[in-house]
């Protein structure tokens, strides 16, 4: 499930983040963004401006307001930002409460303690219907635990100790039966506390490209700082003189104010995109590595097949009709709880409406698989002097088993399963006494889509490598069906974890999934390492990001969202500067619309306003309404992120040159022409 | 038709020669192998350079380097200057030197710029113009060779940067020498005198004694056009007819300003190993070039203002200025390739040019990456490309990189200061200088054209022209000084800044490519080189530029 995102501006949301805007105007606050900061200094100069303004107050006045609406829109999108994140960090934190813990002495006793109180290796007694008290990994026992608080699942699961399901989280509640827990995490540092502090950005630092990004903007800034004061002397040469505020319009104008101020949402907005899919990530960090990801190391099971092999097919030896095949199939596996054995009956109700027959036949004896014999079936009649014999199991054991009973092993069925397994499938012989009756087809199942999504991966240059435990032959079956890139059959932890360290020498970012505490180093080894929530804490403490679903295939939106962040920020960066264009073909016929001339008409440059905009002043003060509004305008891309259409760089670059860079180039002439129309026809100048 | 013609000759024929050119200076500049010739050459410079060239440098000890040399040259020639009236060769007995003028010449030389505040033919004697000047035409434009192919090689990802002493060696033996004595043989046949006798004296038709100043001309010329200096051996560089006596040596003059630029982009591609992606350079700059071309002979084709309301005929062009032996268009034609590259040797007077022509030499030096100076215009381009990795990087979803590394924020930063550098020495100077009498008194034209003067002369501080707008009193302490300084930081800022940031790169492991990764040898990024360019510069210095030759060309279309 997906946590549902509220709607993007809910009136819950935006009230507490107008309170916001006004609170991050503190000086100290500001100064962590160069751009807004100097916008800030504009915006209190213009208005310091306003009583020395004489006649043109009321213009200056306007210009002083919307010079602050440009830095409290700034303030509005972070805090908007931060607002979805802190709704949901409410609703973790109630889960958070207050606990007590039953603390286990060393001769076995309990003590009762503040669950504050509890350190590392502490081990603590949880029963049904209490709450765990911290991260820690069941040591004894076996419980069903509702992890809802975290997951938003309600379904409970099943913990237990020992194997890959260990691992519970403080502030989830144990539904039945008894466990003892041993605590893995300070109180603080916990899951839950993570994923408050994630959630919150309290902890949020600025990623290095994001560092990389406000460097360029403030040197931008710097560059466009010079321009507009080297021009009051420029003037002076000229015999103009340029007012102050009209010079700070003209520089906030300027400076890349739309991306500096979207900046910090737009990375804010990425781990919550995050969050709502039900990944928790460490840090911005790995978010923004996710974009970067060439390789995808995917586990075959639950990732790219379905669970389990399911039968496909019944090919029957020659002389046996396949529905007699279906028959004796089913009724070998009616009494077989593995998944293998459901699907064939399921697969014979399907295709013949055989239904499942009385399974607790007083003359049957259900065989069970065993490692030795490598088949199950049904014994009729006496167990001791069964009169029929039904088995379905590996090509050689039912040969063996066959040639025992006195039969002779058919050639042609054990050709037909030759052929299953080299295509990639597992082959069932089914034999009814001495007499082979053909072959059940079972198969690793292809999740629907994934070859799509393989195939969006390739288009951004992704590879796919499907980690399996398969022989080399059944692996590049799947993987041909799959549309893998590669795969790695066979695989042990180690070589997956010499697979990632070989494909980074080479110079290509990793991303896996994992669950298993095998997989602990490879997690830590991969450049993004996303463990399952339902893992060990091994595994969760190795990667860098949880998936509360445990769903694998996560790893593909996680990869989306992560180049959709960068997207978004580079283009934004580009809309930003293409404005400029606009806005100096606004101002600048305006401001100098005075120099050198002659007479009383206006001078040679009045005739760079191609826009033929209304008035000088109604110029200006348009061009700074553009600016501050486009801020609002850009906040729901900002949070949603650009459109992400799969594709290769050269063809995501023409699109968003031409979408960002030309439209940004054409948007403000058009926005600032009607605005300046409004303002006129308002009388506002 | 005769101009697109004349066009078609220079630009095509030199791109054709700057091919081979290129392979040759990668063969010279980056020997792969130490056996045959390049691997003689080599082994005799390690010799010569002694326990300097023996150690192979990065990027720090290469700048150091490459500083310590500068500063020994600069010292070296400021002594033959201040020492002129006590040397030999002084046929002309040429007079004690200004100091505030031998500091701004020494500068000017020392950094490939050859702005000139002085007269050759008045100031100079043979010693002075051979060991303080042509000297540095040589060693400067070497400089920048040697630069470009230690960042080449840092790109590369190699080890080490190289030896800037070796690379010093190769780059004034193995390319500049051979070229030089090239251009110089031609320039001889085309009539460009070439002696160290004084002044000639010539009796006059009307019975006058008249003394013409004359020199090593041809070697002067030679090298000024291909390092990219631009220094005249006369004041007036290349319209005085001993420079520049006709058609054939215009051509060849113009040809030699551009072809080592052009090489130094094949040779960047051959050692970096990305031919592809050096191809999608030469044609941006080759955009770039051709537009500005474009531009001026259009804009020249008007006549002059001056000329605005007679009743004469005016379909020749704009002639102010020009020498008529060239025509109205071979003016505009060198004033671009000239300003494109750094170069600043002049065959018109740029001040006559019509406004909007006047201004394409102006943007040629505020973007200064058309081609631009022997080996620093690619270093300037690298800048551009470092900001537009940045930028296209991000809107393709990763983390930026350039030939493989990641362009974080070190390298940001890095190139980022190199941009403001470039716009605070041009806008912060001329900011200075016409709002005080230091420039406002040295005019000789009041208003937007005055302005552009002094604009102009700082562009060509900044950008390590040279060639000046002209109309300007500029022998004076503060422009010496000022334009000095200017000159000085705008040299060695941009190239150390890159070389820098080449070697942070060259340390990154590099990441594999794949379709996912921007492409920097396709069409798209090439659109997007140019727009970053474009609009780096327009923004930053179209105020400036509306307020001097677009203003004056306003007032005069009105």
């Amino acid at each position: 499930m997906t946590r549902k995102p509220a709607s993007l501006f809910a009136a819950e949301l935006v009230r507490p983040a107008i309170a916001d805007a006004f609170r991050k105007l503190h000086p100290r606050v500001m100064a962590k963004n160069p751009v807004m900061f100097v916008t800030l200094v504009g915006a209190v100069l213009t208005t310091a401006g306003i009583f020395t303004a004489g006649a043109d107050w009321a213009f200056v006045l306007q210009l002083a307001l919307w010079l602050w609406f440009t830095v409290l829109f700034a303030n509005f999108a972070e805090a908007m930002a931060e607002g979805r994140g802190k709704a949901q960090a409410n609703a973790l934190r109630s889960a958070r409460s207050e606990t007590f813990a039953r603390r286990l002495r060393d001769d076995g006793s309990e003590e009762r303690v503040a669950a504050t109180g509890l350190t590392k290796g502490d081990r603590v007694v949880v029963e049904a219907g209490q709450t765990i008290p911290a991260d820690g990994d069941v040591i004894e026992g076996i419980a069903s635990v509702d992890e809802s608080a975290i997951t938003g699942e309600s379904a409970p699961v099943i913990r237990e100790s020992g194997g890959d399901r260990c691992a519970v989280s403080g502030g989830t509640r144990v539904l039945s039966d008894r466990i003892v827990v041993q605590i893995t995490m300070e109180r603080g540092q916990g899951f839950l506390d993570r994923m408050i502090a994630m959630v919150e950005g309290a902890r949020r630092q600025k990623t290095p490209n994001e560092v990389a990004l406000t460097v360029l903007l403030a040197a931008l800034t710097l560059i466009f700082l010079l321009v507009c004061v080297t021009l009051r002397p420029f003037g002076t040469f000229a015999g103009a003189e340029f007012s102050t505020p009209v010079l700070i319009a003209l520089l906030v104008c300027l400076i890349p104010t739309t991306i500096g101020a979207l900046l910090s949402a737009i990375g804010i907005s990425g781990i919550d995109r995050l969050i709502q899919r039900n990944v928790m990530a460490t840090s911005g960090r790995a978010v923004e590595a996710a974009g970067d990801v060439d390789v995808l190391l995917l586990d075959k099971t639950g990732t790219i097949t379905l669970g389990n092999r399911m039968a496909t097919a019944f090919v029957p030896a020659p002389g046996v009709s396949e529905e007699q095949l279906a028959d004796t199939a089913q009724l070998a596996s009616l009494a077989d709880q593995t998944p293998e054995g459901r699907s064939i009956v399921v697969l014979a109700k399907q295709r013949f409406r055989l239904r499942g027959r009385d399974v607790a036949e007083p003359h049957a004896t259900f065989v069970p698989f065993s490692a030795q014999s490598r088949m199950s079936g049904v014994d009729f009649g006496a167990p001791a002097a069964p009169v029929r014999c039904i088995r379905k199991g590996a090509a050689e054991a039912i040969a063996g088993f066959v040639a025992a009973l006195g039969g002779r092993p058919d050639p042609q069925v054990l050709a037909a399963a030759d052929s299953v397994s080299r295509s990639g499938g597992t082959p069932l012989v089914v034999a009814d006494g001495g007499r082979m009756l053909g072959v059940v087809h079972l198969k690793d199942v292809v999740k629907g889509g994934i070859q799509q999504r393989f195939a969006h991966l390739r288009a951004v240059g992704i590879r796919t490598v499907m980690i399996t435990g398969d022989n080399p032959l059944t692996a590049a079956a799947i993987a041909a069906e799959a549309g893998v890139d590669s795969f790695l059959a066979q695989a042990t932890p180690e070589m997956k974890l010499q697979r990632i360290r070989d494909e980074q020498a080479q110079g290509r970012l990793v991303a896996m999934t994992g669950d298993g505490t095998n997989d602990a180093p490879a997690l830590a080894q991969a450049d993004v390492g996303v463990a399952m929530n339902t893992g060990t804490q091994a595994a969760r403490e190795a990667g860098n990001m949880v998936d509360l679903d445990s769903n694998p295939t996560k790893l593909l939106d996680i990869v989306e969202i992560g180049k959709q962040l960068i997207m978004t920020r580079g283009s934004l960066t580009t809309f930003s500067m293409a404005n400029d264009v606009a806005k100096y073909f606004a101002i600048l016929p305006a401001m100098f619309a005075g120099v050198h001339a002659t007479g009383a008409g206006p001078g040679p440059l009045a005739g760079l306003d191609v826009m033929d905009l209304h008035s000088p002043q109604s110029a200006i003060l348009s061009a700074v309404v553009f600016n501050a509004l486009i801020i609002i305008a850009l906040i729901p891309l900002a949070l949603r992120g650009v459109a992400y259409r799969p594709a290769s760089a050269a063809v995501v670059l023409r699109r968003n040159l031409l979408l960002y860079g030309v439209g940004g180039v054409v948007a403000p002439f058009v926005g600032i022409k009607i605005l300046d129309v409004l303002l006129t026809v308002l009388h506002l100048v | 038709m005769a101009a697109i013609l004349l066009i078609l000759l220079i630009v095509g024929g030199t791109a054709a020669l700057s091919w081979p050119l290129g392979r040759y200076m990668r063969w010279a500049m980056d020997p792969l192998t130490l056996t045959g010739p390049a691997g003689r050459c080599d082994r005799w410079f390690r010799a010569v350079g002694g326990r300097l060239t023996h150690r192979e440098q990065d990027w720090k000890q290469y700048c150091l380097s490459l500083l310590t040399f500068n500063v020994v040259t600069f010292t070296v020639s400021f002594a033959f200057l201040a020492l002129q009236p006590w040397l030999p060769l002084n046929p002309d007995g040429r007079q004690e030197i200004e100091g505030s003028l031998i500091f701004n010449t020494v500068a000017s030389f020392t950094t490939n710029t050859n702005l000139q505040h002085y007269s050759g033919e008045v100031s100079m004697s043979h010693l002075s113009q051979l060991c303080a000047l042509m000297w540095q035409q040589f060693v400067s434009a070497a400089t920048g060779i040697a630069a470009l192919a230690a960042m080449a090689r840092g790109l590369a990802g190699r080890a080490t940067m190289g030896n800037f002493f070796v690379d010093l060696q190769r780059a004034t033996f193995l390319v500049l020498l051979p070229l030089a004595l090239v251009v110089a043989f031609l320039l001889v046949l085309g009539g460009v005198p070439m002696t160290l006798e004084g002044a000639a004296r010539a009796l006059t038709l009307e019975g006058a004694e008249q003394l013409i100043a004359r020199g090593p001309v041809a070697a002067f010329v030679a090298i000024k056009q291909l390092g990219t200096n631009g220094g005249g051996f006369f004041g007036p560089n290349s319209t005085h007819p001993f420079e520049n006596p006709g058609f054939f040596t215009n051509v060849v003059s113009t040809m030699a300003i551009i072809v080592i630029p052009m090489a130094a982009v094949w040779m960047f591609g051959r050692i970096v190993g990305r031919m592809r992606h050096a191809t999608v350079l030469f044609a941006v700059m080759m955009a770039l070039l051709l537009a500005k071309l474009g531009v001026a002979l259009v804009w020249e084709a008007a006549p002059t203002q001056a000329f605005a309301n007679l009743p004469i005929a005016q379909d020749v062009g704009n002639l102010e200025g020009k020498e008529l032996r060239f025509g109205a268009a071979a003016g505009p034609v060198w004033a671009v390739m000239t300003t494109c590259t750094s170069n600043g040797s002049v065959n018109c007077m740029h001040d006559s040019l019509n406004p909007l022509t006047g201004l394409v030499p102006m943007v040629g030096m505020w973007l200064n990456a058309t081609f631009g100076g022997v080996g620093v215009g690619l270093i300037n381009m690298f800048i551009y490309i470092v900001l537009a990795v940045f930028v296209a990087g991000m809107m393709v979803g990763r983390t930026p990189e350039y030939l493989g590394r990641r362009v974080e924020v070190r390298e940001v930063k890095l190139a980022v200061l190199a941009m403001f550098t470039h716009a605070l020495l041009i806008l912060g100077g001329t900011a200075l200088f016409a709002a005080s009498p230091w420039g406002a008194g040295t005019l000789n034209n009041t208003g937007a054209h005055g302005f552009s003067e002094i604009l102009y002369e700082f562009s060509s501080a900044a950008a390590n022209n040279g060639s000046g707008f002209e109309g300007l009193g500029d022998n004076t302490v503060p422009w010496n000084v000022a334009t000095g300084l200017v000159m000085l930081l705008a040299r060695f800022i941009p190239i150390l800044l890159p070389l820098a940031i080449a070697g942070f790169l060259a340390r990154k492991r590099a990441t594999a490519p794949s379709v996912g990764t921007l492409g920097i040898d396709t069409v798209t990024f090439g659109v997007m080189l140019i727009a970053t360019i474009l609009f780096l510069g327009a923004l930053t210095f179209f105020p400036a530029a509306a307020l001097g030759p677009i203003a004056e060309h306003l007032q005069f279309m009105k």
